[in-house]
C-alpha cells in the first residue's frame, strides 16, 4: 500500500490506542500521556496523505496543533502536580 | 403615542409601576406606600371609566408589540375587557383599603403590596388581551404574582398550600400553551374576534379541534376551579384574608372563568362550539361543579374553606352560563362574574373581620357575633342572602338568567341544577345567619382586639359595606342604564349578532 | 461578499486579548482594564448592529492574508448574535467578578476570562474548520485555568477531568477535520458546504467531530464531567462555563450540520441527538431536584437545559434551528444570572446547602430576586426569552409534523419549576428580616438581577434578532 494510506492507517491506531489510554488507565499522567499519543495520531492523519509537492497547510496546522497540545499538556501537568500536593501521600 | 393610544398601556402601568416602586420601599414607610397604592388604585379606576364610555360610544383601543414572528402582544379593549377590568379596578381600589387595615403592623408589607399590585397588573392584562397569545402571557404572569402572595405568611403551611398552588396552576398553564400552539398551528392567528376565528380558518377535523378545545377549557378550568381541578382553592385559605378575598372575586378564579367565556366566544365562537358539540359536556361538567362545591361546603366548620368550597361552586355559574350557548344564559353566565365577585369579596372581608377582631375561625365559634360586630354581620348577610339568589339582591339576577336561558336552550335541567344549589346555599348559608344573629355569645371570644367603640377598624368595616351595598344596588338597580345587567346584555347582544 | 475597511468586527478579538495581556502585566488595574474592554466590545457591537442586515454577513481577511493560510473573520447574523450574547453576560459577569475576587484571585482571573472572551469572540467569528479547532483549544484552556482558580481539592479534580474531556474531544474534532481536508481540500466552511455530499465518508468525519462536540457540550450521557466542574468553580466563573463556554461547541456543531447535512436526508442522526436531548431534559432535570447543595443543582440544570437545543435536529426546520438560538440565548442570560446570584447566597451563608437556606434569601432580597426571574425564563414563562423560545420550538415541532417534541419543552419547564420553587420557598419564611448588616455588597445583587432582569425582558426584544435570522440558515 501507498506510503500516504500507511501513515493514516497508522495514525488512526495511534488514535485509538491513545483513547484506550485515556478511558482504561487510571493515574492523570498515563491519560495524560494517552491524550498525546491521541494528538499524534490525529497530527499524522492531518499530513499523512499529503504528497507531492508538499502541502503546507496541514505542516501549519500539525505545527499549530503541536503547540497547542504542549500547553495543554503542561497546563495538565500543572493540575496532577497541584492535585497531588493537596493530597498527601498516594 | 396619541393620547388615545396611550389609554390601554396607561391602565396596565397604573398598577405595574407602583407596585415595582413599592417593592423597594422600606418597610417603615407606611405613608408613602399606602398613598402609592391608593394614588395607583383611584387613578386606575378613572382611567378605566374614560374607557367604558368610550367603549359604549363604540370606539376601539388597540396597541400592539411583535412578539412572536406571526403573532403580535395585543391589548384591546371590548364590552367583555371592560366588564372584567371595570370589575378590576373597583375591588382592587377596595382591597387596597381593606389590606392596608388588615396588615397594619405586620411584616413584609412591601413585598406583600409590590406582589399585590402585579397580580391586579396581570388581571388587567387578562382582561384587555386581544389575543390568545396575550392572555395566555398575563394568565402565566398571575400565578407567578399570586405564589408570592400565598406564602406570604412564610409558614410550613403556607409553603405547601404554595407547592399545591403551583403545581396546580402550572400544570394548567402548560396545557394551555400546548393548545395554544397547537391552535395556531391549525389556524394561523390567535386574535380574539367576535365569533371566534376557529370556524372560518379551521380545515382541521373536529376531532383535533374538539382535543384542542379540551386542553385549553382544561388549562383554565384549573384556575377556574372545577372539578376535579379545584384542589388548589381551598389549601390556598391558609393566605391572609385580603389575598382570599382577591384571589376569590377578582383575580385568578375570574381569570379562568374570564378565559373560558373568551374561549368559546371569541375563539371558537358560539355556533362553532355548538357544532362541535363540547358545549354540552362543558355545562355537565360545570353542573356537576356547582352542585359538588356546595355539597362539600355544608361539612366545613372553617368558615373560609366554607367560602372556598362555595366560590367553587358559584364561579361554576359563569361556566354554565357561558356553555349553555344562549344569548340569555350567557348575560347570566357574564353579570354572574360581577356578582359573584361582589358578593364573594364581601364574605371575604367579613371573615378576614371576624378573624382579625375576634380571633374567629370557625363557624361553631361565630354565635352571638351579630350583637358584637353588627355591621359586618349586616354585610356579610347581605352578602349570603345574594349567593342564596334571594330576590332583590344581585345573585337573584343572575340565577334568574341562567333559568330562563336553561329554558330558551331546551336545557331545562338546569333549573334542577339551580334549585339544588340555592337549596344547599341555604343549607350552609342560613345556619349561620341563625347562630350570629340569634344565638348567645360566649363568655369570652377566641382573641379579641379592641378598637375604641367601634366593632373594628374603619378599614376593615368600609369595604365589607361598600361591596354589601354594591349587591344590593346591582339587584334593586339592575335595569339602570349603567348595571352590570346592562353591560353584559351589550356583550350578548354585540356577540350573538343575528 | 464585502471586505469591510474598519475592522469593527476585529475588535471583539483584538480588545480582549489586549485587555488580557494588559491585565496580566499589571494586576493592580486589573478590573477597571476588564470593564473598559467590556464597554469596548459593547461600542463596536453597537457599531456593527445598524449595519446588520438580512443575508451572507461579510468577511474580513486577518492582516489581508487571504484563506487558505490566512484567516479569515465571518461575520453574519447569527455570529453577530452569539457575539452580544457574551457581550451581555461578559459585562453582567466582569461587573460581578470585579467585586468577587481580590488580590492574587483577582490578579489571575482577568487575565484568563479576557483570554477566555478573545477566543469566544474569535470562535464566533472563525469561518474555517481549523480555526474553530484553535479557538476551541484556547476556550479550553482558559475555562479549565478559570475552574481551578480557588484551589481546593474538588475544582481541581473538577479542573483536571473538564480539561482531560476538552482535549479528548479536540482530537476527536480534528480527526474530522483531517478527514474532511484530505477529502475535499479546503478547511472553509462555506466551501465545503458546496463541494460536500452527504456520503459515507463525510458521515464518519461529521460523525466523528459530532462525538467530540458532544462531549464538550455535555450532551447526555457525555455530560459527567460538567457538574463538578462547573459547581466547583468560583460562582463567575460556573456562569461564564454554563451560559457561554458549552454554547461554543454547540455553535460548532450547528455550523457544520447545517454546512454537511441537507435538509430532508437521512433522519436517523437528527433523531439520535433529539432523543439524546430528550434524554438530557429529564435526567438532567431529575437529578438537579436530588441535589442538596444549590451549585451543582444549578449545573444540572445546565445538563438539562442544553438538552433543549437538540431538539432542534430532528426537527431540521429553518424555525426549529432559530428556535434553538433563541433558547441558547435565553438560557446563557439566565443561566449567568441563577449561577451569580447562588454565588451571593452561598458567599453570604458560607455553605450552599439548599435545607439549610431558611431565612438567607430574605437577607438579599435582590439576590433571591435575580434567582427567581432566572427561574422563569428557565421554566419557559412569559414574557421571558425562553418563553419565545419555547414557544417557537413547540410550533415547529408541530409545523414540521413531529409534535412530540412538543411535549418535551411542556414537561422540562414544568420540571424546572419543581427545582426552583424548591429553593424560593426558602425566601418565604415567618421570621421578620430584621437590620441586618449585608455581609455581601450590593453590587454583587445588582449584577446578578441586572442578568435576570435581561433574560426576563428578553421575549420582549426577541423580535430583534429575529428579524436578523430572517431567511437563515
Amino acid at each position: 500500500m501507498s506510503g500516504g494510506v500507511l501513515f493514516a492507517l497508522a495514525g488512526i491506531g495511534l488514535f485509538v490506542l491513545g483513547l484506550h489510554a485515556l478511558i482504561l488507565r487510571t493515574h492523570p499522567l498515563r491519560k495524560v500521556l494517552g491524550l498525546n499519543i491521541m494528538g499524534s495520531g490525529a497530527f499524522l492523519l492531518l499530513v499523512a496523505p499529503a504528497g507531492m509537492p508538499p502541502d503546507p497547510v496541514p505542516q501549519a496546522m500539525v505545527i499549530t496543533g503541536i503547540v497547542v497540545a504542549v500547553s495543554a499538556t503542561a497546563l495538565a501537568l500543572v493540575l496532577t502536580v497541584r492535585l497531588r500536593e493537596t493530597d498527601g501521600e498516594r | 403615542m396619541t393620547p388615545e393610544n396611550g389609554l390601554l398601556p396607561a391602565i396596565v402601568l397604573s398598577s405595574l409601576l407602583p407596585g415595582l416602586v413599592i417593592f423597594f420601599l422600606p418597610e417603615a414607610r407606611v405613608a408613602v406606600r399606602t398613598t402609592l397604592n391608593l394614588v395607583g388604585a383611584v387613578l386606575k379606576l378613572l382611567l378605566v371609566g374614560v374607557l367604558m364610555q368610550e367603549v359604549l360610544a363604540g370606539r376601539v383601543f388597540e396597541n400592539r408589540w411583535p412578539l412572536l414572528p406571526g403573532i403580535d402582544l395585543v391589548l384591546h379593549a371590548d364590552a367583555l375587557s371592560v366588564l372584567f377590568v371595570t370589575l378590576s379596578a373597583v375591588l382592587w381600589l377596595v382591597t387596597t383599603v381593606y389590606a392596608i387595615g388588615y396588615l397594619e403592623g405586620s411584616p413584609g408589607r412591601s413585598r406583600f403590596f409590590g406582589f399585590f399590585s402585579l397580580c391586579v397588573t396581570a388581571t388587567v392584562g387578562i382582561a384587555l388581551a386581544g389575543n390568545l397569545l396575550t392572555f395566555l402571557l398575563f394568565y402565566e404572569v398571575l400565578t407567578l404574582a399570586t405564589y408570592p402572595l400565598i406564602v406570604h405568611r412564610g409558614t410550613e403551611q403556607a409553603r405547601r398550600a404554595g407547592r399545591v398552588y403551583l403545581f396546580y396552576t402550572l400544570g394548567g398553564g402548560a396545557l394551555l400553551l400546548l393548545g395554544t400552539v397547537g391552535l395556531y398551528r391549525l389556524t394561523g392567528t390567535l386574535e380574539f374576534m367576535p365569533e371566534g376565528f376557529v370556524g372560518q380558518h379551521a380545515e382541521a377535523g373536529k376531532g383535533v379541534l374538539s382535543a384542542v378545545f379540551v386542553l385549553l377549557v382544561t388549562g383554565l378550568g384549573v384556575k377556574a376551579a372545577l372539578v376535579p381541578l379545584h384542589g388548589w382553592l381551598p389549601q390556598a385559605m391558609v393566605a391572609p384574608a385580603p389575598v382570599s378575598a382577591l384571589l376569590h372575586a377578582v383575580a385568578v378564579v375570574k381569570a379562568g372563568a374570564f378565559g373560558i367565556v373568551r374561549v368559546v366566544h371569541d375563539v371558537f365562537g358560539v355556533a362553532f362550539s355548538l357544532s362541535l358539540g363540547v358545549t354540552g359536556p362543558l355545562a355537565l361538567l360545570a353542573a356537576v361543579t356547582i352542585v359538588y362545591g356546595s355539597l362539600r361546603a355544608l361539612y366545613q366548620d372553617d368558615l373560609k374553606r366554607r367560602l372556598a368550597f362555595s366560590t367553587v361552586s358559584q364561579v361554576a355559574y359563569i361556566t354554565l352560563g357561558v356553555a349553555l350557548a344562549g344569548p340569555v344564559a350567557t348575560v347570566g353566565g357574564l353579570v354572574h362574574l360581577v356578582h359573584q365577585g361582589v358578593m364573594k369579596i364581601t364574605l371575604f372581608f367579613c371573615a378576614g373581620n371576624l378573624a382579625e377582631t375576634l380571633g374567629i375561625h370557625r363557624v361553631s365559634e361565630m354565635h352571638g357575633v351579630g350583637r358584637r360586630m353588627p355591621w359586618t354581620m349586616a354585610a356579610f348577610t347581605v352578602a349570603a342572602l345574594g349567593m342564596i339568589g334571594a330576590a332583590p339582591l344581585a345573585g337573584f339576577v343572575s340565577k334568574w338568567h341562567l333559568g330562563l336561558g336553561g329554558l330558551e336552550t331546551g336545557q331545562a335541567w338546569v333549573l334542577w341544577v339551580l334549585s339544588a344549589s340555592s337549596l344547599l346555599n341555604m343549607l350552609y348559608f342560613l345556619p349561620i345567619l341563625y347562630v350570629a344573629w340569634f344565638r348567645p355569645p360566649p363568655p369570652v371570644w377566641p382573641q379579641e382586639r379592641r378598637f375604641g367603640r367601634r366593632e373594628t377598624a374603619l378599614a376593615l368595616l368600609f369595604p365589607p359595606l361598600f361591596t354589601a351595598l354594591l349587591t344590593l344596588l346591582f339587584g334593586l338597580l339592575a335595569g339602570a342604564p349603567f348595571s352590570p345587567l346592562n353591560w353584559a346584555r351589550l356583550i350578548a347582544e354585540r356577540e350573538y349578532v343575528p | 461578499m464585502v471586505s469591510w475597511s474598519l475592522p469593527w468586527e476585529a475588535v471583539p478579538v483584538l480588545l480582549p486579548l489586549t485587555g488580557a495581556v494588559l491585565t496580566f502585566l499589571w494586576p493592580r488595574q486589573a478590573a477597571a482594564v476588564g470593564l473598559a474592554v467590556a464597554a469596548g466590545i459593547g461600542i463596536s457591537l453597537a457599531a456593527l448592529v445598524p449595519e446588520m442586515t438580512v443575508g451572507e454577513g461579510w468577511r474580513h481577511p486577518v492582516g489581508g492574508w487571504t484563506a487558505p493560510l490566512g484567516i479569515e473573520l465571518h461575520l453574519d447574523a447569527l455570529a453577530l448574535i452569539m457575539l452580544i450574547m457574551t457581550a451581555l453576560v461578559g459585562l453582567g459577569v466582569s461587573l460581578h467578578a470585579r467585586v468577587w475576587f481580590h488580590g492574587r484571585q483577582a490578579a489571575r482571573f482577568w487575565p484568563l476570562w479576557l483570554s477566555l472572551w478573545a477566543a469566544l469572540d474569535a470562535l464566533f467569528l472563525a469561518a474555517d474548520l481549523f480555526n474553530l479547532y484553535v479557538t476551541m483549544e484556547l476556550i479550553g484552556l482558559s475555562a479549565v485555568a478559570m475552574v481551578a482558580l480557588a484551589g481546593g481539592r474538588g475544582a481541581l479534580e473538577g479542573a483536571l477531568r473538564y480539561l482531560l474531556v476538552s482535549l479528548a474531544g479536540s482530537l476527536f474534532y480534528l480527526l474530522g477535520v483531517a478527514l474532511l481536508f484530505h477529502g475535499f481540500g479546503t478547511l472553509d466552511l462555506a466551501l465545503l458546504a458546496q463541494r460536500a455530499d452527504f456520503t459515507p465518508p463525510v458521515m464518519i468525519a461529521l460523525g466523528v467531530m459530532a462525538g467530540g462536540l458532544l462531549l464538550k457540550t455535555a450532551l447526555f450521557p457525555l455530560h459527567f464531567w460538567l457538574p463538578d466542574a462547573h459547581a466547583s468553580a468560583p460562582a463567575p466563573v460556573s456562569a461564564v462555563l454554563s451560559a457561554l463556554v458549552v454554547k461554543a461547541s454547540f455553535y460548532v456543531l450547528l455550523r457544520l450540520w447545517l454546512a454537511l447535512v441537507p435538509a430532508g436526508v437521512a433522519p436517523g442522526p437528527g433523531l439520535l441527538l433529539g432523543g439524546l436531548g430528550v434524554a438530557a431534559v429529564f435526567w438532567g432535570g431529575f437529578q438537579a431536584l436530588r441535589q442538596s447543595r444549590l451549585k451543582p443543582m444549578v449545573a444540572y440544570s445546565t445538563v438539562a437545559q442544553v438538552g433543549y437545543l437538540f431538539l432542534a435536529f430532528p426537527i431540521a426546520t429553518a424555525a426549529g434551528w432559530r428556535a434553538a438560538i433563541l433558547l441558547l440565548l435565553a438560557h446563557a442570560l439566565a443561566k449567568a444570572a441563577m449561577f451569580l446570584a447562588a454565588g451571593n447566597l452561598l458567599r453570604h451563608a458560607g455553605h450552599d446547602r439548599i435545607a439549610g437556606l431558611d431565612r438567607i434569601p430574605q437577607r438579599l432580597p435582590l439576590t433571591i430576586t435575580a434567582f427567581a426571574l432566572a427561574g422563569v425564563s428557565l421554566m419557559g414563562l412569559p414574557p421571558s426569552g425562553g418563553f419565545v423560545g419555547k414557544w417557537m420550538l413547540m410550533e415547529a415541532a408541530m409545523a414540521a409534523g413531529q409534535w412530540w417534541w412538543a411535549l418535551v419543552p411542556l414537561l422540562g419547564g414544568l420540571l424546572t419549576a419543581a427545582y426552583v420553587f424548591r429553593v424560593i420557598g426558602h425566601a418565604f419564611t415567618p421570621a421578620p428580616p430584621g437590620p441586618v448588616a449585608r455581609s455581601i455588597d450590593s453590587r454583587l445583587e445588582w449584577a446578578a438581577l441586572s442578568l435576570a432582569v435581561l433574560a426576563v425582558l428578553s421575549g420582549m426584544l426577541a423580535f430583534w434578532p429575529l428579524g436578523w435570522l430572517e431567511g437563515w440558515p
